[in-house]
């Protein structure tokens, strides 16, 4: 159906969706093809032996925040207990995320910081590529007509991993600025994605990089100042703008701060430590 | 919400004191109540309004071909097809029905049409095409008022300009203080969308319109002016309100939706979707207040200075009404024995601004409360203190000379305040079970973005004062009817019940009144004499009173009548419970059973003593009485990132009399959940004149995980001056919870040596952290 109709609009859980077209923004040109109904699409899969999980595009937060989901890949059910009330939590679907691409797209960050694959259907096959040449830019993806999101495949990483984002609201409320750190005791490297301070999610290679070198990863120690460093480069590795949420200069500063935190939770800090 | 428990006088249930459940509560609670959105008629058709995408501009040409070839579409009409009065207004009648050659807000309404769906209405607006000349906005408050910019309408850039001198202006103080404040454009938010259906009368003589409104009598006025109908041809029938908070005090779909109806002598319905609701009523004034205090150094207030400046946006609305407020009560709750005071409402190109819970009490109270806490600091003088020593009471005169002669429980209203328990949860909240924080109590909530040690907690003082009633010589009067038949009573009223349960106390003032408990209420309708607007805290005064009088005028009918039955004097009969008791003999008997096959029917006014307006340096008595609050907020803060969570609030309010405490306690919640909106969360944003956060996903209202508990207590000192002793008790609750939540905040920032201004609200995160 979706090769015949081109320019059909794909309907997941209708939470961007809909919110769109009941403001007049999108006006459907095609068929709507609502997805959610696709068994193939509302489940998820853990593989050990790959030491990946694979989620399909139309997993609702709701059941991300399941504990057995938590368990493997604790910061995108973190992420997902941050998006909206439990009615958009029940209907929202990770690949709704994606699919819409918005810089505050809650699941992004967690998906950008982890590396994950999206894949891709259509009548020609499928494809994958990872998440960051996905997202193209502003609510724009790599998706070609006739293409459906149908899964995402994210490793399971040894190793503490969170999300956290600033909002005007303590509920509900959309991102002005936002971060996933994930730490990969194996790999020994610390990977940071940021969302709400860019055209789409940013990482912050600089900042990965400097904060890898300074974790005692025997003991997952680091000093105060290294952290405040890895806060530094994080700021600056942000593109924010000033907007009606909120301005660039509080969003570079805040998503510093929200990198630093989460960095502290996995760690421990010497206040006084010598930098590495 | 814990309230403190009074002795129960309890009456029967039902009556005066007590609760008892709201006649409509468990159709609201379970979907089934019939808003005015509901409200249908066969054959209906649909409306809907065409607005300037334009904050100023002038229109060349409006072109409906394009609407009238869409199938569907019925009428497409436009200023030339308004058959009355071109303008309406609360108080000046400067607001198009449709703009005719002039926009001078984005939004405002051009067009409208009628068609067989809402979605072919959206395609007709689509295809009218207007051709505008865009002309220079004038967006800056004080260019209006320093004369920089043509006017933008014919009345001129400036809606009102009032000074208060009082005392010897030229007195100084030991100890001054001065700031300059800001408000930010707040939006009343209320859930039940605008809508209305319209029924033409055969041969289009006369319409019916079903409405969600604040005042059935003042919109019928407007309505039939505009329509060029006489009122009695134009009768409004209440529809279910889903709250009001000032921004139905105005027309809006009312008269499109009649003519309409009346150009197609079919039913036509008209309902706004949250985007429209936004800039299709009017808002909460934006205000700079400038502000200067002299005291002595013990901290007695000896003179207050300021200067207040409110946009008013593109109409005047109530505009000048709110700046006489946000200037009288410019001294807050406290003895002033000199002023010299400076308010403007201007005309600028935003949204149009007018009746907003508070109205104009809450700019004041931002400012005067902010310097309250900057005096206390200068004479080191507690916050708690400073306003102790200067509190208001009975006797005292405002700057306007006017004595405050009901009862002032002020001090009252703060030391019982003080004596309300702080919050037992440590900073941060209490820890989950397995010693970790509860991210949920902690600021920025589900966004986990803090730990405990990131927080620090402060405590805010808010004490205000408000007016009730109408002010500057206006007689609100309202009216009520009371039917005695079988044993029944039937009360009438055309009070807009907006959700304050005035459903609700009605009938326990007739209960109270006749011993009678089996009370129903007629149609909310124009059927019976005006009863002013549900709005300025009046209702519970000023319909109770009037409901009050129909209800004492059937009494003493019935009295005659068992007097003259039982050979009684009836001066000497009096209402026990449901039993009618002479004084004299002892004789008693059910009301009911003693007025078997009788009917008495009596209608009443109430009026309330009459005030003044404001002379040339704002002397004079314009406000009809006055109640009391003090709030204390405490709230944690994330300094680092400028996050809060308001962790508890305590009020002691003074209410008169609590007539229904379950309700006085739900508009304190209320309240105070919209005082702590305008703190930290609620504004309406324009940029460039065009607002960008029209919706619930960027204009943020306080959630679950916003709103801390509230403790209250009940001040209940009967008012003489109030005819069942009670004083409204709407409006207090939401005017110095804003300064308190933001005190709290400066405290909180001084604990962690930051030190802050925060003198604009809402306080955003960078306000604080940057």
């Amino acid at each position: 159906m979706l090769a015949e109709h081109g320019e059909a609009t794909l309907l997941a859980g209708g939470t961007d969706a809909m919110v769109e077209i009941n403001d007049g923004h999108r006006r459907p040109a095609g068929p709507v093809l609502a997805v959610n109904r696709i068994p193939d699409l509302r489940s998820w899969r853990h593989d050990p032996a790959s030491g990946t999980v694979t989620i399909g595009a139309c997993v609702t937060y709701t059941e991300l925040m399941d504990p057995s989901v938590a368990a493997l890949i604790p910061a995108l059910a973190e992420a997902s207990r941050t998006v909206g009330s439990p009615q958009i939590r029940n209907a929202g679907t990770l690949g709704g995320n994606l699919g819409t691409c918005s810089p505050a797209g809650d699941g992004l960050p967690v998906l950008a910081a982890l590396d994950a694959t999206v894949t891709l259907a259509s009548v020609r096959g499928t494809r994958s590529l990872p998440v960051l040449d996905f997202m193209v830019g502003v609510k724009r993806t790599a998706i070609e007509p006739g293409e459906l999101i149908t899964e995402v495949t994210l490793p399971v990483v040894d190793g503490w991993q969170g999300y956290a984002k600033v909002g005007v609201r303590n509920a509900m409320v959309i991102a002005i600025a936002s971060a996933c750190v994930v730490l990969d005791r194996a790999a020994r490297t610390v990977r940071v994605a940021l969302g709400s301070v860019g055209p789409t999610i940013l990482r912050c290679p600089e900042a990965e990089a400097d904060l890898s070198e300074r974790i005692d990863w025997a003991s997952m120690a680091v000093a105060a100042p290294d952290l405040a460093r890895f806060a530094t480069l994080v700021s600056a590795a942000s593109r924010p703008i000033t907007d009606h949420r909120s301005s660039a200069e509080y969003r570079r500063h805040a998503v510093g701060v929200l990198a630093r935190r989460l960095a502290q939770r996995a760690l421990t800090v010497d206040p006084a430590g010598a930098t590495r | 919400m814990s309230i403190i428990e009074r002795p129960a006088d309890i009456a029967r249930h039902g009556a005066l004191g007590t609760s008892p459940p709201r006649p409509d509560g468990i159709e609201k609670v379970q979907g089934t109540f019939e808003f005015s959105s509901d409200i249908s008629a066969d054959g209906c058709l649909w409306g809907a309004t065409l607005r300037s995408p334009h904050p100023h501009a002038r229109i060349v040409a409006i072109d409906p071909a394009g609407a009238w070839q869409i199938d569907g579409v019925h009428a497409v009409i436009t200023a030339d097809d308004v058959p009355g009065q071109m303008n309406y207004g609360l108080i000046s009648q400067d607001q198009p029905v449709f703009a005719s050659d002039v926009v001078r807000y984005v939004g405002e309404p051009v067009a409208a049409v009628a068609a067989d769906h809402p979605e072919t209405c959206r395609r007709a607006l689509a295809a009218l095409a207007v051709e505008y000349e865009v002309l220079d906005p004038l967006l800056d408050a004080e260019a209006a008022i320093a004369g920089d910019h043509p006017p933008i309408h014919p009345d001129g850039n400036v809606i009102r300009h009032q000074r208060i001198i009082h005392g010897d202006p030229d007195v100084t103080g030991a100890v001054v203080v001065e700031g300059t404040y800001e408000i930010g454009m707040q939006d009343q938010a209320f859930l039940g969308l605008e809508a209305a259906l319209a029924i033409p009368d055969p041969g289009a003589k006369g319409v019916e319109l079903h409405i969600a409104t604040q005042w059935l009598h003042e919109d019928r006025t407007q309505i039939a002016a505009c329509l060029g109908l006489p009122e009695d041809a134009v009768r409004l029938v209440l529809g279910g309100v889903g709250g009001a908070f000032g921004a139905r005090e105005d027309i809006s779909l009312q008269v499109h939706t009649c003519l309409l109806a009346l150009r197609l002598g079919r039913p036509v319905r008209m309902a706004y979707n949250r985007a429209e609701s936004f800039i299709g009523h009017v808002h909460r004034h934006p205000a700079t207040i400038w502000m200067r205090h002299h005291a002595t150094s013990d901290g007695e207030i000896v003179k207050i200075e300021s200067k207040t400046v409110l946009d008013g946006g593109a109409y005047a609305s109530t505009s000048s009404a709110v700046l006489v407020n946000a200037i009288t009560l410019a001294q807050g709750p406290y003895r002033c024995p000199n002023a010299v005071v400076d308010g403007w409402a201007v005309r600028t190109n935003h949204l149009p601004c007018g009746a907003m819970r508070g109205f104009g009490a809450v700019q004041a109270c931002f400012a005067y409360e902010s310097q309250m806490d900057k005096l206390a600091a200068a004479c080191g003088i507690d916050p708690v203190d400073i306003r102790v020593l200067n509190a208001m009471r009975t006797g005292d005169t405002l700057i306007t000379g006017q004595p405050v002669l009901n009862v002032a429980p002020v001090e009252e209203c703060i030391r019982e305040t003080a004596a309300l328990p702080l919050p037992d949860e440590p900073v941060g909240g209490a820890p989950m079970p397995d010693g970790s924080a509860d991210v949920m109590k902690l600021p920025g909530g589900a966004g986990r973005t803090a730990d405990a040690g990131d927080i620090v907690r402060g405590i805010g003082w808010g004490v205000s004062i408000k007016n009730l009633m109408y002010s500057e010589a206006f007689d609100d009067y309202s009216t009520a009817r009371c039917r005695f038949t079988d044993g029944v009573v039937t009360l009438k009223f055309a009070t807009a019940e907006v959700g304050q349960g005035f459903v609700t106390l009605a009938p326990q003032i007739a209960r109270t009144v006749l011993g009678v408990d089996d009370v129903r209420l007629d149609r909310i309708d124009t059927q019976i004499g005006s009863s002013g607007s549900t709005s300025a805290s009046r209702q519970t005064w000023m319909s109770g009173g009037a409901v009050n009088a129909a209800c004492l005028a059937v009494r003493s009918k019935i009295f005659d009548h068992v007097a003259e039955e039982n050979g009684f004097d009836p001066a000497a009969l009096t209402i026990d419970g449901t039993d009618i008791v002479d004084s004299v003999s002892g004789w008693r008997g059910d009301v009911a059973e003693a007025c078997a096959g009788a009917t008495f029917d009596e209608t009443a006014e109430y009026h309330h003593a009459p005030t003044t307006e404001l002379d040339e340096n704002g002397q004079g008595s314009p406000h009809t009485a006055f109640a009391f609050v003090a709030h204390r907020a405490v709230v944690d803060v994330d300094p680092e990132l400028g996050l809060v969570k308001v962790v508890q609030i305590a009020t002691a309010q003074d209410v008169g009399r609590a007539l229904n405490p379950l309700s006085v306690i739900g508009q304190i919640e209320g309240g105070i959940a919209q005082g702590l909106g305008l703190a930290v969360m609620e504004e309406i944003i324009q940029i460039d004149g065009v607002i960008r956060n029209g919706n619930f996903t960027d204009y943020l209202l306080p959630t679950f995980l916003d709103m801390p508990p509230v403790v209250a207590t009940l001040i209940e000192q009967p008012d003489p001056y109030a005819p069942l002793g009670a004083k409204g008790v709407g409006e207090p609750p939401c005017i110095s919870s804003t300064p308190a939540v933001v005190a709290a905040i400066r405290d909180a920032l001084q604990q962690a040596g930051i030190d802050r201004p925060l003198d604009r609200v809402p306080v955003r995160p960078g306000d604080i952290c940057l």
